[in-house]
């Protein structure tokens, strides 16, 4: 076991690899979300087909395929990424497309009376979006986004099939390296379970925040300690 | 508070025009273009600036939309759900400053009106006129063509709409909940904004609750924060869908006195869905009886509450009255 925890710091670097993927592919499946779940809700056709394209191709397919693609194939088309942003784009748009049909399915959860309320009030079709759909149908994507943000995270696993040094690479590393197998992906299991929990702590910090917007919750500010602490009013309260 | 000196309807006494005898009969293209109906930025004869982003200094008299108040008229209208025909070649007219309820057995149409003339619903059929112009329909090159969202946008400028559920934006407090209309669409500054926020939020008796969250007010204050963020708009033309339904009983009062000020004080052309017949008698200066889509009766209140001459009507008001 200490030669598994002696290598500490090739486990701090699998980790942060991992981590920089988790919260770089998190930000681009979060605009690409956005972006083409939002062209979900649109009025014109058009639009509504670039959602359709976009989500069923990219969810309709394998992330490892997706990897291998950006990083085997379109190098001979003349284009070529670095391992991290190959990694990055493959998970970022897989991910991205099942978050555009929880952001499509989340606008389309807002009560039709708040948009018939956005139009007596003349918001443009923007304004309506912008400052009352979007900011309510947040509160719906939340926990939805958490479970797509922990199995991004999980899913940077498959990085270390094109020569990324993540966590799971360097649990096999030290594996071969030390002869310890039960205590190297002991170790390996544990530590994505750490990341995992903070993500999820995050991800509820935002939803009682969001909560808080939306006034179904007291008008004091959730701490950290007390979301960790799984304090009751964490989810949605009438 | 605003002038009391305000009962009389608009200028030109418009108010006093005798309704159409038959809905439908032959008139101008559209109420109220023979007066100071239609012109922009009207000053009325006793001086009060009606038109958007004026707001004399803190004065509260100017909240209150006064002067240029648009008529309404429904042409040969149509409105289908599915195979449903809700209105069949509808036609009436409302007078500017007309105060107008509208009752009926529930499908009758009567929601669906104001609907279609807050863009709400499409038209299917027949020309909507606020004032002398048409709201579903634009010119171009001498033709009339449907209107593209930059006409709605242009037309719903004159109209305002509470509704049944108040339809509050639940993400922004009471004060935020009055100013965003005015901020964004109608370009006031922020202090503006306020100001004019605030004078509403007075009016509606609601000084204290403006850094309140929508969820923390009853039903009728968050109905009287309803009414305030549709004038805050200062519309021309205001539609009240059966504003008291979702009220308990013992608010409902509070929020018809409130309409009834609003209604005196103003000159706003009123359009009132309601199944209350007290306030519909107290509110309009005409009442609008549908039944599957069509006028049966019409009339001013005393008339169709005192004696109806249909036996719709008077079936219609045993029935609402025994409840």
């Amino acid at each position: 076991m200490s030669d598994v925890l002696d290598s500490y710091p090739q486990w701090l670097d699998g980790a942060w690899v991992t981590v920089r993927l988790t919260l770089l592919g998190g930000a681009l499946a979060l605009v690409l979300a956005l972006l083409f779940g939002m062209a979900g809700t649109s009025r014109h056709a058009w639009v509504r087909v670039l959602n359709r394209v976009y989500v069923e191709f990219f969810r309709g397919n394998a992330t490892l395929v997706l990897l291998y693609w950006f990083f085997y194939a379109l190098p001979l088309l003349g284009l070529r990424f670095t391992t991290l942003s190959a990694a990055v784009l493959a998970l970022g748009l897989n991910v991205g497309a099942y978050g555009a049909e929880v952001v499509r399915g989340s606008i389309n959860a807002v009560p039709k009376a708040q948009y018939e309320a956005t139009v007596a009030l003349n918001f443009t079709p923007f304004q309506r979006m912008r400052r009352v759909l979007l900011p309510q149908a947040f509160a719906l994507m939340l926990p939805p986004f958490g479970n797509l943000l922990i199995e991004l995270m999980k899913g940077t696993a498959i990085v270390s099939l094109v020569g990324l040094v993540d966590l799971t690479r360097v649990s096999k590393n030290i594996q071969g390296s030390t002869g310890q197998t039960v205590a190297a992906f002991s170790v390996v299991l544990v530590l994505y379970f750490i990341i995992a929990q903070v993500l999820q702590l995050f991800v509820r910090y935002a939803e009682r925040r969001v909560d808080r917007m939306l006034g179904r919750r007291l008008p004091s500010e959730p701490s950290l300690e007390t979301v960790a602490a799984g304090a009751p009013g964490t989810g949605v309260t009438g | 508070m605003p002038p009391s000196d305000t009962d009389e309807a608009g200028p030109g006494g418009v108010g006093d025009r005798p309704p159409s005898e038959i809905p439908g009969a032959p008139k101008a293209p559209a109420p109220g273009d023979g007066g100071s109906g239609s012109a922009p930025n009207v000053v009325t004869e006793k001086g009060v600036a009606t038109q958007k982003g004026e707001v004399p200094g803190g004065e509260q008299a100017a909240e209150l939309p006064r002067g240029t108040a648009p008529g309404i008229r429904f042409e040969k209208v149509v409105k289908r759900f599915g195979s449903n025909v809700v209105l069949r070649e509808l036609d009436f007219t409302v007078a500017p400053g007309e105060r107008v309820t509208l009752i009926g057995p529930s499908g009758s149409g009567k929601t669906t009106i104001l609907r279609l003339l807050m863009t709400l619903e499409k038209l299917d059929g027949g020309l909507i006129w606020i004032g002398d112009e048409t709201l579903w329909h634009r010119e171009r090159g001498g033709k009339r063509v449907p209107a593209d969202q930059k006409h709605l946008h242009e037309m719903r400028k004159q109209v305002g709409m509470v509704f049944q559920q108040f339809n509050l934006f639940p993400n922004m407090n009471v004060l935020h909940n009055l100013t965003e209309g005015p901020v964004r669409v109608l370009g006031l500054s922020k202090d503006e904004a306020v100001e004019r926020a605030r004078g509403l939020l007075d009016m509606v008796g609601l000084t204290d609750k403006e850094n309140a969250h929508p969820t923390q007010l009853s039903g009728g204050q968050q109905q009287r924060v309803a009414i305030a963020r549709a004038l805050a708009m200062q519309p021309k033309v205001l539609l009240l869908d059966e504003v008291t339904s979702a009220l308990d009983p013992e608010l409902v009062v509070g929020v018809q006195d409130l309409l009834r000020d609003i209604a005196r004080q103003s000159d706003l052309t009123l359009l009132c869905v309601t199944h209350e017949m007290g306030f519909a008698k107290d509110i309009s200066n005409r009442v609008l009886m549908f039944d599957q889509g069509q006028i049966v009766e019409e009339g001013p209140p005393d008339q169709i509450f005192g004696e109806p001459s249909e036996q719709r009507t008077r079936d219609f008001l045993q029935a609402v009255l025994a409840s």
